[in-house]
């Protein structure tokens, strides 16, 4: 019996609002435990908590960026569970009316396009953190408690490990480009959790499904959905029956184990949040928040390839960070050919940026700079060869390209009435190369010209050398 | 009856309670009273009528995104029977996950 796999996924992302989506504490990562709270973050008494503008609008964005129609009259709902993490023990969130609703996301898997529905997408808050000893207790620290989220439930639409992979790449690739999210996996600010069932293929019923919860990378999510396809698999062609429970991806063994089984669905008893009135979106503000949205990737791809004839690979590498591809296209905004710029991003500067474990944004190096040591290049001021020493002086400490080739004085020897002399002693300290030339032994050359680059300590423009030399041992 | 014991039981163990079987029976009856007297609601024809999530007039209150600096832990942390280290202390809970 051949199966076919069903599979959901629910990502939630954590916004990068200066504050909380329903009190003023800061959001912000890696700060000293429960230092950006407040007394509604901490569910006191008698306190009121307001619905901040910016998490709404940041909802807003991304499920525009996600092709979903936006709610026009929508409202918030509690969710009541207890849990340390969560004080005053209701989760503000949108049940009834999401914010989005009916997206999609373009995704290719092995050369085939497919569109992956998004079913809604809503805004609400965090909880804290849990931290659980061996001591017998559980340290709690509420700064994320109240950080706006994004959570995107996408339709049972898609059919393999690779196509989920896929998903959330893509997924996280859009985020990003609205600036909404840093979509950091290893700081938590997105998490995915995978429902997955198998059927036989032509049933037309799904499948029992099982869930995992809070995988943290993408690779956890690969592994565990094609293990957990698998385990469904056989055990329903040994005649067991797949129950609908909760299950952990395990690292170490690759396996996926049960956590809990569910029985029945949760009773979280929600109902309209009394403290946030109601919301009206306007098309005016729709519009607004639309036109806030930076250019997506798709469309920066399609600038790339047609209007700077960058080869697709290219484009494609150049927008997978919106940092890279805004770097790139200030790059160009500051004069430096696209193709050039394109090609010392995706080679040196990713090659130090590998080497060094650094992000782009953490190094010295400026769109400004970067240009101007292309420029450098193009007009023969410096070789390629100099110009990698540039590089690496500007990425490093900042230094401005072209005071600092003036300064060391790497300006590239193109003039021949300097260049001549040089050739000349050269060729005459060498009489077997001129020989081995005239035989027809074209190596000589390269023999001749690392000569003539060590005596002008690598500055001599390559072109010229070759130029003036042959036309020297022509003459010979 | 408008709900059973079964029912009060069940939220009760929601809202972690627990209720003696006197308790229970009376909760019961009372409960059901007032789910009673509210259900006269639903005699109303709501056709058409959009569903009301509240009841106040407002609509759209937002603050701006601009943050304003937490509270003092050292003040927040009077009131917590508990702490270690800025941390809030309680007894480990592990069995529910978090949720979000």
């Amino acid at each position: 019996m051949n199966f076919e796999t069903t599979i959901g996924l629910e990502v939630h992302v954590e916004m990068k609002t200066n504050s909380k989506a329903f009190s003023p504490a800061p959001v912000q990562y890696g700060a000293a435990p429960n230092t950006n709270t407040n007394v509604v973050d901490w569910g006191y008494p008698g306190v009121l908590p307001t619905l901040n503008k910016g998490a709404l609008e940041f909802g807003m964005r991304a499920a525009l960026a996600l092709n979903c129609e936006i709610t026009k009259d929508t409202h918030f709902d509690r969710k009541n569970y207890f849990y340390p993490d969560n004080p005053k023990a209701y989760q503000i969130t949108q049940a009834q009316e999401p914010i989005g609703h009916d997206g999609w996301v373009e995704i290719e898997v092995d050369g085939k396009k497919k569109k992956v529905g998004i079913a809604e997408m809503h805004v609400e808050e965090d909880a804290g953190k849990n931290t659980h000893s061996p001591d017998g207790y559980s340290y709690v620290d509420l700064n994320r408690q109240g950080t706006p989220l994004i959570e995107i439930v996408s339709k049972p639409d898609i059919s393999s490990a690779e196509e989920a992979y896929a998903y959330l790449v893509r997924l996280r690739q859009i985020i990003q480009f609205t600036g909404v999210s840093d979509v950091k996996m290893e700081e938590g600010s997105m998490r995915a959790d995978v429902n997955i069932s198998v059927r036989p293929i032509g049933s037309d019923k799904f499948g029992t499904k099982t869930e995992m919860k809070n995988l943290n990378s993408f690779e956890h999510v690969r592994k565990g959905v094609q293990y957990e396809a698998k385990r469904q698999e056989r055990l329903l062609l040994s005649g067991g029956v797949i129950q609908q429970e909760t299950r952990r991806f395990d690292e170490a063994s690759g396996q996926t184990i049960l956590m809990r089984v569910k029985e029945g669905s949760s009773d979280y008893r929600y109902f309209p949040e009394p403290d946030i009135p109601p919301l009206h979106i306007s098309d005016e503000w729709i519009q607004e928040v639309k036109a806030s949205i930076p250019e997506m990737p798709d469309k920066r791809r399609k600038k790339y390839v047609e209007k700077w004839n960058i080869p697709e690979y290219d484009a494609g590498v150049l927008t997978q960070t919106k940092e890279m591809s805004d770097f790139f296209e200030e790059t160009v905004a500051q004069g430096a050919q696209a193709k050039l710029a394109a090609n010392w991003l995706m080679g040196e500067v990713n090659a130090y940026l590998n080497t060094n474990k650094l992000e782009l944004l953490d190094t010295k190096l400026t769109p400004e700079h970067l240009a101007t040591m292309i420029k450098l290049i193009e007009d023969g001021t410096i070789s390629s060869k100099i110009a990698k020493k540039v590089f690496k002086e500007t990425i490093s400490n900042g230094s401005e390209p072209r005071n600092w080739v003036e300064e060391k004085g790497l300006v590239q020897l193109s003039d021949a009435k300097v260049l001549e002399p040089i050739i000349t002693a050269v060729l005459n300290d060498n009489q077997k190369s001129i020989e081995d030339y005239q035989n027809g032994k074209g190596r000589a050359i390269g023999f001749l010209v690392g000569q003539i680059m060590k005596q002008t300590h690598g500055k001599a423009n390559p072109k010229v050398v070759n130029k003036l030399l042959i036309k020297n041992l022509k003459e010979r | 009856m408008a709900i059973n014991a079964n029912e009060v039981e069940h939220v009760a163990k929601l809202a972690k309670l627990a209720f003696s079987k006197d308790e229970l029976q009376k909760f019961t009856g009372q409960l059901g009273e007032i789910i009673e007297m509210v259900q006269q609601l639903s005699d109303v024809d709501t056709e058409n009528v959009p569903v009301t999530t509240h009841i106040s007039n407002s609509q759209g209150v937002m603050r701006e995104d601009k943050a304003v600096p937490g509270t003092s832990r050292d003040l927040l942390m009077e009131n917590v029977p508990q702490h270690q280290d800025g941390y809030i202390k309680v007894p480990a809970i592990i069995d529910e996950s978090e949720e979000a």
